[in-house]
Formats: C-alpha cells, structure tokens, sequence
C-alpha cells in the first residue's frame, strides 16, 4: 500500500518509491542514498518537533514531516 | 615550515568521518588557516614529510557527501580536488571514508575517481566496524575500485604509518591510484547529454583529458541550475545543461536519477562481495537519543545543558580574566614608572596597552564559549541541538542548522558571521549575518556587569537577583534575535523555504586535540579581526579625550581639572552634540561620549567612563570604585544620573545597536559590499534608539524613575 513516508510511526520499514519537492532537495537526498527502491527505516517521528529521523544505508538523516509528506513509501 | 613546492595532496570526505582528525594526525602542528583564491572560504594547509616524496603540503577540503553544488561554497569541493582555476590542481586526493557508512561513503569516492585524480581511500573507523561486527572485505573492495584502500582508525593514529607509506607510493607511480572511471552511468541518451555539455567546457577546465572532460560535464549536469548560485559557469556550459535537462523531463527522463542510481547500482551491485553487515542491534546512540530526543526531556536538557554551559562560562573564566587584567595593570604601571611622563607614555600606557588589554579580557570567555561548540560538534550533539531547534528555525524561515551560528554569536559575532559560510543558500547566510551581532555577545558583558551593579546601592549587592538579571538579557537578545530573523525573512531576504536534511551522527568521544584546535582557531579569528580594531578605536578616544588640552589655572584642584579636560576635549563637545538626540533615552552627554566611544565596540564604554569620571584607565567593570563613581553621579539639578530605568534603558540600548566595528568590518568582506553594513548598522541603531525609548519613555509615564 503506498503512503506518504510522514504518516509511518518509530519502528516502521518501508520500501520508498517516489520522491517529490524541489529539485535540490530530491538531489540532495538521492546522493545520501535515499533512491527510490531502496529500504527505509524510521527511527523516530516526533510531532511535538515536526521532524522524522530516518535510517537509511546505516547512516541517519533528519527531514521535516512536512517535507516527508512528498515521499511516498511502500510498506515491506 | 610549510614548503611552497612540494607536491600537493588533498583531503575529502563526507562529514562526520573523522576527516579533520586526520588531517591533524597526519600535520601535526604545522597547519596553517588560509583563504582559497578568490573566495573567502578558509581553508587548512599542513605540512607532511614522506620518505620519498619528501615535504608534501596537505590540504584540507570542507567535509561534502558529493562534489556536485548549489552554492559557490559547495563549489569549492570540486574546485579543490579538480584543481580548477584559481585552485591549485592536486598531485593526489585522499578520500577518507568512514568504513561503518561504506556504500553511502563510496559515492563521493566514484566522483572523485571520476576526475582523473591519483586516489588514496582511507577506510577510517575500522575499529567501530569490528565492534558493530560488520566485516570490510579490504582486498576485494580495493580490486574494485583498483585504487590502493588502507584502513586506519585516525583518533587512535592507527594505520597512519600505512597510509603515509602509500600516498608516497602513489606519488611516485600516480597510475597505481588511477583506475579510471568506475561506475560510468550508461544510457544512449545520457550519453549524448554529456558529450553535448562536454563539447561546450572550456579547455582550462579538463585539461587536455577526455575522462576529465566528460566527469566535469557530469558535475555541471547534476549542479547548473536556474537559481544556483555557482561562480564562473560560463554561459554556453549553462545554456547546454538547461536546454538537455528540459529536453530530458520532455521525454520523461531524470538526468539527477540516472546519473546518482547510477552510481549506487554500480556500489551496490558489488557490496555483496566486501561488505558483510551483522544484523542490527540497538547502539549506545539509540540509548542516549531515546533521551536526548525525546519531546520534552529532550529540550529540556538542551536548555538546562545551555544553562550549565553559561553559568561555567563565568565562573570559569573569571580567575582568567582577574589574572589578565591585573597583570595588563602591572605592564602598564611598570611602563609608567620607567618612562618619562608625558605625551607618549600616556598614550602607550592608556591608548596601547589598555586597548590591549581590553581585547585580551574576553579571550577567556570565547576560548571556552568555543571549547563548549567544538566539544558539542565533536560528540554529535549539534546535530540534535538542529534536530531541536528546527521547529523554532522553521517559524522564521531557517533550518535548525542555522541556530549553530547563533550559538557562536554569544560568544563573538565576528567569527560567528564567518560561521555562517556552511549555509547553502545566499538568502539564509545573509538573513542570519543581519541578526547574529544581536545575540548577547561577550563584549556586552562589562557594560551590564557595570549597570546592573550600579542599580544596586552599595554594599547590598543581591549575587541571585543580579545573576537572573543577566540570564534575562540573555535570553531578550535570543528573542529579538529571532523576532528580527522572523520580520526580515518575511520582507527584505523572502525566499522560499529551504528543506532540512540533517545527518544524525552517532555520538562519538571527542577526539580533544581537535577539539582544541577548533577552539584555538576560532578565538584567533577574534583576536585578529576585533584585536586591531578595538585597539585603533581605543587609542582614537584617548586621542579624543586628551586634546585640545584645556587650560587650567595653577592651584586648581586636580579633579575640577580632568573635569574640565573631559567637557573641553573633542569627545566632550562630541558627547554634547548627541545629547539632544540621547536625551529622551534618559542618558546625559556624558554617557554619550560612552557611546561614541561605544560605537567602535561596545567594552570600550567601561573604559571611557572610567576617563569620564576621572578614574585611572585600569578601572575596569569589577572594581568597585568605578561602580560607586556611577552610582553617585549626579545631573546639574542634583538628581542622580543612574537612576534604575537609565540603567535599563542603557542595557536596552547595548543589547541592540549595532556597536562593533569589527563585525561591520566582517560584514563588508563577506558580502562583499557597503551597502549591508551601512543597513545593519541602520537597523540596529534605530531598533535600539526606539526600544530604549519605549523603556525610559514608558517606564516614566508609568510612575518609574
């Protein structure tokens, strides 16, 4: 089922599909490894701080649900 | 020494992979901190001695998880290890890759393969790799890259005596670290995309190297875009990547993916055969995250965290700053007594050594204000302060990131606004430059420890009361700081909202030579930029106390003298022409001439009151004579000068005009122009000017005096 990667909780893997935004931000992101096909994992998705941490290629990142809402994920 | 002619070596690396360690290990204390040609941005140079090479000199290029850019800043990674003009080319590149991130490490390690560079990859933290019990194949990575690979783990120095065995190696036979391109992104169509942006490169730029040639075409792909904000991208070169990347979305094609997945099928197609990865398990990081993180424990410790950091500020710095201050005074005293008195030796021991000692009081404070960042970047906790933060960086238009520099800025803007330099786009380093020099900086600490000690009487100091009232301007220059971010992101630098990518390191021990090194380069940017500054300001109101020399009958006493040297020198008649406008602020033309003298930065008022009210020049903020002096000074009709809503009213007034002129200096270098200075010294100055009279001005009509 594919959802936006913002709505899925600490603990979730998913598979990632596409990747919306702006173009810098889609590069940026593809170059750290998060290219579609690849496994995602949320480490933690605080509301309270609207942003997620993310663990992808055993290296973490930290994007803003609101910028996570352009990725869409399928879950594993 | 550093030779000028050795050969060249340049070291990258993701951040975080412990690069500048070893750069360090590797240069000992032979670093120096210079500019790269043409741009501002600092860079480190070392010197290394190899066996056959002999003096090589080793550089340091800003930390980049790929050579491709947005900004001219990112733009100096591939300037720097292409060697484009101005940049010197390098004779080997160094790619220190943290072995426990191996794939994502290995992408920027292709793209530096990719320019026809001699390679050397340092595969550091193999001790952590062990630890996690993932296994690095060594021998099977190095036959497919086919660039000589070694191991180290550069905070202990191990492997060091390996990896300098092997640069020299590939100096000496640069075709052992030249395997050519790797994983050359394929497609007929992505082909022609690079040999139609190729053919328009100029020459200077690949050299004569077709391999080179066709990389750079690939960088500028993957960089040119309508709003970057590259330099020297010739006109032909952008037209080109324009033209075939709207051709491609034409066609429904993505050059940015084919070229980076590209990359990564290449890396992962072949992980299987040197990386095996144990499973899982939860680390040490998780642990302290789950802390550090969580919503409400973990802002609350960062505050309390922040709390702590500032409180030792003070007490640790003070027995520094005694030390310094009393031993400037025994300089300067003892320069006294074995010159002549007269003309010279008051300026040498009022103007010269007093402004010395003026810049030397703060260095204990920005020494531990920047021990405490280092030690915050080195362990990964910046990033969680980020993590933090962003919501609240958000609201005005920046990223958590951006609060770094602000950080900085309690200690010193100067160095802070050269912080400012990591920030990818123009808008957001320029938005946060205008409001760092209103975080409460060391500089503004004399001038409240002053006033707040003069609202007490004396002999009735209150330590708690008078210590919240230094954490409350703390925390109202953090928030006008940020309400100013908020209005000028809205007006002046509006622009779109920049997304937040953060790289969450783990936590990691602190590797204290570096830490220290940061510190220690830091502070020398402050004693440089402010250091000549304060010095020339200093003695330039000395000079304006001290002339015209008022003429005094014989017999007069000496204090009616130095009265009338004050009201008759220069700065009197300078401090008299701004009272009308400082008036209404509740100040009289007295604290004017603090202000002008203020103007060139803001610790020179302590110093100039003390000249003021006749004190001798090493008065300073603690002594207790300078305090009684204020608290009894008096207006012609007998009323007191330092009445407590002055005393706010001035403190106002210091936590928000812009009276620096190193950081308005800085300013200029960095943007290159007058024009935002000239606009952040207007703004700051007005804020102020209204803000204090909204506080003398009410607080009057509301019954306070």
């Amino acid at each position: 089922m594919k959802t936006s990667l913002d709505t899925l909780t600490a603990g979730a893997r998913a598979q990632l599909v596409a990747i919306g935004g702006k173009r810098s931000f889609r590069r940026r992101l593809m170059e750290l490894g998060l290219l579609p096909g690849c496994e995602v994992r949320v480490v933690r998705n605080v509301e309270v701080h609207g942003v997620m941490e993310l663990e992808v290629r055993r290296s973490r990142l930290t994007v803003r649900l609101s910028e996570a809402r352009e990725l869409f994920v399928e879950s594993t | 020494m550093i030779a000028a002619n050795g050969k060249l070596v340049a070291l990258t690396g993701n951040p975080n992979t412990g690069k500048t360690t070893l750069f360090n290990q590797l240069t000992g204390s032979s670093a120096k901190v210079g500019n790269y040609p043409g741009v501002t941005v600092e860079h480190q140079v070392g010197a290394l001695r190899l066996d056959r090479a002999g003096p090589v000199r080793v550089m340091d290029v800003p930390g980049t998880y790929s050579l491709s850019a947005r900004s001219a800043e990112e733009q100096l990674a591939i300037r720097a290890i292409a060697g484009l003009q101005p940049i010197e080319r390098p004779d080997l590149v160094v790619a220190v890759v943290d072995s426990t991130q191996l794939t994502r490490n290995l992408y920027l390690v292709l793209q530096v393969i990719e320019m026809g560079l001699p390679v050397v990859v340092a595969l550091n933290m193999v001790d952590q790799l062990e630890h996690r019990g993932d296994e690095v194949d060594v021998e099977a990575l190095e036959r497919e890259l086919s660039v000589p690979i070694v191991p180290i783990v550069a905070s202990r120095g191990e492997g060091l005596d390996q990896l300098r065995r092997t640069v020299d190696d590939v100096l000496a036979t640069p075709a052992l670290g030249l395997p050519g391109w790797r994983g050359t992104p394929a497609g007929p169509e992505l082909e022609l995309d690079i040999e139609t942006v190729a053919l328009e490169l100029p020459d200077d730029w690949w050299q004569g190297d077709t391999n080179r040639r066709r990389a750079l075409a690939l960088w500028a792909l993957l960089s040119v875009d309508i709003d970057d904000e590259l330099n020297a991208i010739p006109d032909s070169v952008r037209r080109a990547v324009l033209d075939r990347r709207a051709l491609a979305e034409v066609g429904g094609r993505e050059i940015d993916r084919e070229v980076i997945a590209g990359r990564y099928a290449w890396i992962d197609e072949r992980a299987d055969g040197f990386l095996t990865s144990a499973p899982e398990k939860k680390t040490l990081t998780d642990r302290v995250d789950r802390v550090l993180l969580h919503p409400l424990v973990g802002f609350a410790t960062f505050v309390v965290l922040m709390a702590v950091v500032f409180q030792s500020l003070f007490t640790w710095a003070d027995p520094a700053i005694d030390a310094i201050e009393s031993l400037v005074g025994t300089v300067g005293s003892t320069v006294e007594g074995a010159l002549p008195a007269g003309f010279l030796t008051d300026l040498l021991v009022s103007g010269v050594i007093g402004g010395v000692g003026s810049v030397l009081v703060f260095l204990p404070q920005i020494l531990l204000l920047f021990f405490f960042i280092g030690l915050m970047e080195d362990t990964g906790y910046m990033a969680r302060v980020a993590f933090l933060m962003d919501r609240i960086m958000k609201a005005i238009g920046l990223h958590g990131r951006a609060f770094v520099p602000m950080l900085s800025g309690y200690a010193c803007a100067v160095p802070a606004i050269l912080g400012t330099r990591t920030m990818e786009r123009r808008r957001d380093r320029m938005l946060t430059m205008m409001v760092v020099p209103l975080m409460t900086c060391s500089a503004r600490l004399p001038v409240y420890g002053l006033l707040i000690a003069a609202l007490y009487p004396p002999n009735e100091e209150a330590p708690f009361a008078q210590g919240m009232l230094m954490v409350a301007m703390y925390l109202f220059s953090t928030v006008i700081a940020l309400l100013c971010a908020f209005v000028l992101g809205r007006t002046l630098f509006k622009g779109p909202r920049v997304p937040l990518i953060l790289e969450m390191p783990p936590y990691r021990i602190p590797h204290w030579p570096s830490v220290l090194r940061m510190m220690w380069q830091k502070s020398r940017i402050f004693l440089r930029e402010a250091g000549t500054v304060i010095l020339v300001c200093t003695i330039a109101m000395w000079l304006l106390l001290s002339f015209p020399k008022s003429e005094v009958e014989p017999g007069v006493d000496a204090e009616v003298a130095a009265g009338l040297q004050v009201r008759e020198s220069y700065a009197g008649e300078l401090g008299r022409l701004l009272e009308p406008v400082i008036e209404p602020l509740g100040f009289d033309w007295k604290i004017g001439i603090g202000l002008i003298g203020a103007f060139a930065a803001r610790e020179v008022f302590v110093s100039t009151m003390a000249v003021v009210y006749d004190l001798s020049e090493d008065e300073d903020e603690t002594s207790v004579a300078l305090r009684d002096r204020v608290r009894s000074q008096r207006r012609p009709d007998g009323s007191p000068v330092f009445t407590p809503l002055t005393c706010f009213s001035l403190m106002v007034f210091f936590a928000l005009a812009c009276q620096c002129m190193s950081t308005l200096a800085v300013v200029k270098r960095e943007t290159g122009s007058y024009g935002w200075p000239v606009f952040m010294f207007a703004y700051m100055t007005v804020l102020a000017w209204v803000s204090s009279l909204v506080v003398y001005q009410g607080g009057r009509l509301l019954g306070f005096e």
